[in-house]
């Protein structure tokens, strides 16, 4: 882990009169920012935890040919943002991968939406993580993390390159910068709201 | 990168020992933002891991951070926090939208969401 870690406490006990607890997913592929962009909204250091499956013949990963594999681990990490008195915020980071997936209805179902954190280098470690999403009829946003882009595609040609419909917003951001991050959660909102006033219209 | 290094409790004994032998939790009733709250001081004679989810939990304390603090996977967590339940050790406030997959929350909720967000 990074210094930058040092700044944000690791325990901080919540107000007593919390009561809702909300989540938010940010997926991506391997090193895209996920942990950067929940540490630097994160009122608490990102800390680690896995969920582990039991059961004999599922989540074997596709590659493996052992089929008596008892045990899959996934790992996530997830921050925290107190939004008042009462409705807690978190925010997990978590790859993309395959076995990831099966464990997303026990995990986060339920789940106001997701961030799709995409690296403009490696592209193709997106398209999983938005066809899930799709398939899993979770609402998301997708976030071009740019570190210090050298070949700066315009938004256009990612949407395109992604054919990411155009109902799903698609913004830049920098995963360092707290304004920034705060910006993708707030555009994901408002994509929900957006979301849940047409549904309330609708009869 | 920073590697990423599993905690070290994959190993099957050991959630064997602390579970009681189950390997799943009765019910899907404890969300990972479900937040827990002790009713009870610690008392003598309990497991340890009862005892440091009740420390854990004197403020509410969502089930994923208990899993974090303790260092267990989150099935685990949810079998030690319904053995608590079942013995009205703790209290739960569960979120709304607990269980069903994919419906959007309404508007009013959201609304709470985005301000809090504007303020941060
Ligand atoms: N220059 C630059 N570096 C970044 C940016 N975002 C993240 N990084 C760096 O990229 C590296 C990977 O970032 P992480 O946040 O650990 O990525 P991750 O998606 O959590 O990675 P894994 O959990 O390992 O998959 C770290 O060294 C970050 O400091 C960015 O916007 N610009
Ligand atoms: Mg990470």
């Amino acid at each position: 882990m990074g210094s930058a870690t040092s700044e944000l406490p690791s325990r901080m006990p919540l107000s007593d009169t919390a009561e809702t607890g909300l989540k938010i997913v940010v997926v991506g592929g391997f090193g895209v920012g996920k942990t950067t962009l929940v540490r630097s909204v994160s009122e608490i250091r990102p800390l680690n935890t896995e969920e582990v499956m039991t059961q004999a013949g599922i989540g074997v990963d596709e590659t493996s040919d052992v089929a008596a594999k008892t045990t899959t681990t996934v790992a996530f990490d997830f921050g925290r943002i107190s939004l008042n008195e009462r409705v807690v915020l978190y925010l997990f980071g978590a790859p993309g991968q395959e076995r990831f997936w099966f464990l997303w209805d026990r995990l986060f179902s339920g789940t106001l939406g997701a961030v799709v954190l995409v690296d403009t280098r490696r592209m193709d470690d997106s398209w999983y993580a938005i066809d899930r999403l799709e398939h899993h009829k979770t609402p998301f946003v997708v976030a071009v993390n740019r570190f210090d882009d050298a070949s700066p595609h315009s938004l256009d040609e990612i949407r395109q390159a992604l054919a990411l419909p155009d109902h799903v917003p698609l913004i830049d951001c920098d995963a360092r910068v707290r304004s920034s991050g705060k910006d993708v959660l707030i555009t994901l909102v408002d994509h929900l709201y957006a979301l849940a006033m047409a549904q309330e219209m609708t009869p | 990168m920073t590697p990423r290094r599993p905690v070290d409790v994959g190993d099957p004994d050991r959630l064997y020992t602390v579970t009681g032998g189950r390997s799943r939790a009765d019910d899907d009733s404890f969300d990972l933002v479900t937040l827990v709250v002790s009713e009870c001081e610690p008392t003598a004679g309990m497991q340890s891991e009862h005892v440091r989810i009740l420390e854990t939990c004197k403020h509410p304390t969502a089930v994923v951070e208990v899993a974090a603090e303790m260092k267990l996977p989150i099935t685990v967590v949810r079998i030690l926090l319904g053995d608590l339940l079942a013995m009205g050790r703790i209290t739960a406030r569960h979120p709304r939208a607990a269980g069903s997959a994919a419906a959007i929350p309404d508007s009013a909720l959201l609304k709470e969401v985005l301000h809090g967000l504007r303020n941060i």
